[in-house]
């Protein structure tokens, strides 16, 4: 039981995604308990696994027993336990508050969970793996699965979907062809063996003709910046149940994926290194400036924020453009902090639309009277955001800006700082509509029990405030695990 | 010259023709107006890479990776990881195109038209 941790957290996920539409047709409410019960069996797991990685070291599990680098292998490092934690987390919570919204019908409420699950799976398989084939598969399933969920949302939402779905797949195609070009050369797709075949010398060009290939696959799944076309109004019609997320985790995903070929197998004595990092740089200023922009200008707030996590993911790839271990660790801490941000703040937009109905900015005059709890959460994630201590988004700000003076990097925190204060003019409109504003007279559309929404939305609202802080507060011991895979990776 | 370049071609020019079919592809998506012509383009797309994939797998020589009695070397079989990928890859793509039909399908019920010029002017209506 124990030394199977690493595919039991992918495998629950999996099992529960292909019984819940089967057990929906026999009970409605059997779908869900299943997908529920699953997703918190695999945040239990991950929170053990995480522990077991930080007492005894890096988790090397062989799936089937067939030795690396025959066999496909998953390599369980300080790095993405952390990462598993927070998806297993945003995941079960997601499952909770999408019983809320969405079409009430049985048999499309149950093929929209076992699809989340399967979600779940496919992201949970990407952070672990470490076979480059096993990656490109579980990236589809991820893919495949978003296509879906995003086109649950209505009209808009079809559109969006098909064309995530046309660019989403020339990002997959351009992994595949990446990936076979390094196999090709090398005759191997499992990553540790992958990286010491490439660090004996004499595949610079093979590397950097794959490089170029990874670049565009991960930018566009990521959504960085030239590449973030379809995000937008794929965040923006998304299934507003399970936007949380979609919106939240699997913009990072596709980073973690990057960080693992530019740091972990390529390495910081391919001679090309320093060019791609400022190509990436470049990407993630010009990324962080525009997303800022661009989500002033919205009325929407589901746009507004999708634009803003296009400066967000700018912030995660401006780590990796640094490069030096302290940056690294400024992007990881981002990516953990971003996901209960972006994820949280979504969920407030959730409880706001069952609430009232509406996702319009300017209707949201003074309803922190009606929704204290929400209006919390829309408060600190909103700080975080811009990157006041002690919430997360400050500290992590924080390591990104160390990392860029330990490298001389001047441009880099000018570019910080810019963007956090064009993060501050957008946000705090949020908060003044939230509290200043006169109130339009919504009608509220919920009115049963003490609480001011359902006990499922809750419980993501509060798990998220508390864990925005808990990111900042205890940001030392956070860093410190992801010091123990960092220290020596970089440059 | 000429047969500098006829040795190109037998040894790469595979290649080039992949490559083709590739740019092929990616080209299409960006210019046709049709959301069909898109997703057709986008199988095309999808077999150049299987092409590549099942192009650097074969080898001079090899036969099928079944054993033989008499056969014992490395290079008397052919590689069969790089099809073994491809039949990977096949099934993704049957799923891909799969998801962007049922796609197709529900745009066209609810716009009536699965050309991009007028999606974008119904889309402001909804």
């Amino acid at each position: 039981m124990m030394q199977n941790l690493p595919v039991l957290i992918i495998v629950t996920p999996l099992c529960s995604a292909l019984l819940c539409l089967l057990l929906t047709l026999i009970n409605k409410h059997f779908g869900r308990a299943v997908v529920v019960i699953a997703t918190a069996a695999s945040l239990v797991m991950s929170v053990i696994q995480l522990k077991s990685v930080i007492e005894d070291g890096v988790i090397h599990y062989a799936i089937g027993n067939y030795a690396p680098p025959f066999g496909i292998e998953l390599v369980i490092d300080s790095l993405n336990a952390l990462i598993i934690v927070v998806i297993a987390l945003i995941g079960f919570m997601t499952v909770l508050f999408a019983e809320n919204f969405g079409d009430k019908r049985p048999v499309v409420k149950g093929g929209a969970n076992a699809i989340l699950a399967l979600l779940i799976t496919g992201l949970l398989g990407m952070t672990s793996t470490g076979d480059m084939f096993n990656l490109y598969v579980f990236l589809e399933i991820t893919s495949l699965s978003a296509y879906c969920l995003i086109a649950l949302g209505g009209s808009k939402g079809v559109v969006s979907a098909y064309r995530y779905m046309l660019v989403g797949t020339v990002a997959a195609t351009f992994y595949l062809l990446g990936i076979g070009i390094l196999y090709s050369a090398t005759g191997t797709l499992n990553m540790g063996d992958l990286a010491t075949i490439l660090n004996e010398g004499g595949f610079d060009e093979v590397m950097l003709v794959s490089m170029s290939f990874l670049i565009v696959a991960f930018g566009i799944k990521m959504a960085l910046f030239p590449f973030h076309g379809w995000q937008p109004s794929a965040y923006t019609h998304a299934e507003p149940g399970t936007r949380p997320l979609i919106t939240g985790v699997m913009g990072k995903i596709p980073a973690l994926a990057m960080f693992r070929f530019f740091f972990c197998i390529y390495g910081t004595d391919f001679i090309y290194v320093r060019y791609l990092l400022v190509l990436l740089g470049i990407f993630s200023v010009l990324g962080m400036l525009y997303g800022s922009i661009m989500a002033m200008a919205q009325n929407d707030i589901r746009k507004m924020l999708a634009y803003s996590s296009v400066a967000q993911i700018g912030y995660i790839s401006l780590g990796f453009a640094i490069g030096t271990p302290v940056a690294l660790a400024g992007s990881f801490l981002h990516m953990m902090g971003h996901a209960f941000m972006k994820g949280g703040l979504f969920f407030c937009t959730g409880a706001i639309r069952y609430k009232f109905g509406t996702t319009d900015l300017n209707e949201f005059g003074r309803i922190y009277k009606k929704m204290p709890i929400t209006s919390g959460l829309l408060v600190i994630a909103s700080l975080s955001m811009i990157g006041i201590p002690p919430t997360a988004g400050f500290f992590s700000k924080w390591y990104l800006a160390l990392g860029a003076a330990g490298r001389h990097e001047w441009i880099y925190i000018a570019v910080l700082v810019i963007s956090s204060l064009l993060n501050a003019v957008y946000f705090f409109r949020l908060i003044e509509k939230v509290f200043i504003q006169s109130s339009k007279g919504l009608k509220d559309r919920w009115s049963k029990g003490e609480l001011e929404l359902p006990l499922t939305i809750i419980l993501p609202v509060v798990v998220c405030f508390l864990a925005i802080l808990g990111i900042g507060v205890f940001n030392v011991k956070l860093f410190d695990i992801l010091m123990l895979t960092l220290e020596g990776v970089g440059l | 010259m000429m047969t500098t370049i006829s040795a190109f071609l037998a040894s790469k020019g595979i290649y080039l023709l992949t490559l083709i079919l590739l740019s092929l592809g990616v080209a299409g998506i960006i210019v046709c107006n049709n959301y069909m012509k898109k997703l057709i383009c986008m199988n095309i797309m999808q077999v150049a890479v299987i092409f590549f994939f099942l192009c650097f797998g074969q080898k001079d020589g090899g036969t099928i990776p079944v054993a033989v009695d008499g056969l014992v070397k490395a290079a008397d079989y052919i590689n069969p990881l790089p099809h073994g990928l491809m039949l990977t890859a096949i099934v993704v793509s049957l799923g891909t195109t799969g998801v962007g039909l049922s796609l197709l399908f529900r745009i066209m019920e609810k716009y009536g038209t699965i050309e991009e010029d007028d999606l974008i002017k119904r889309e402001k209506k909804f």
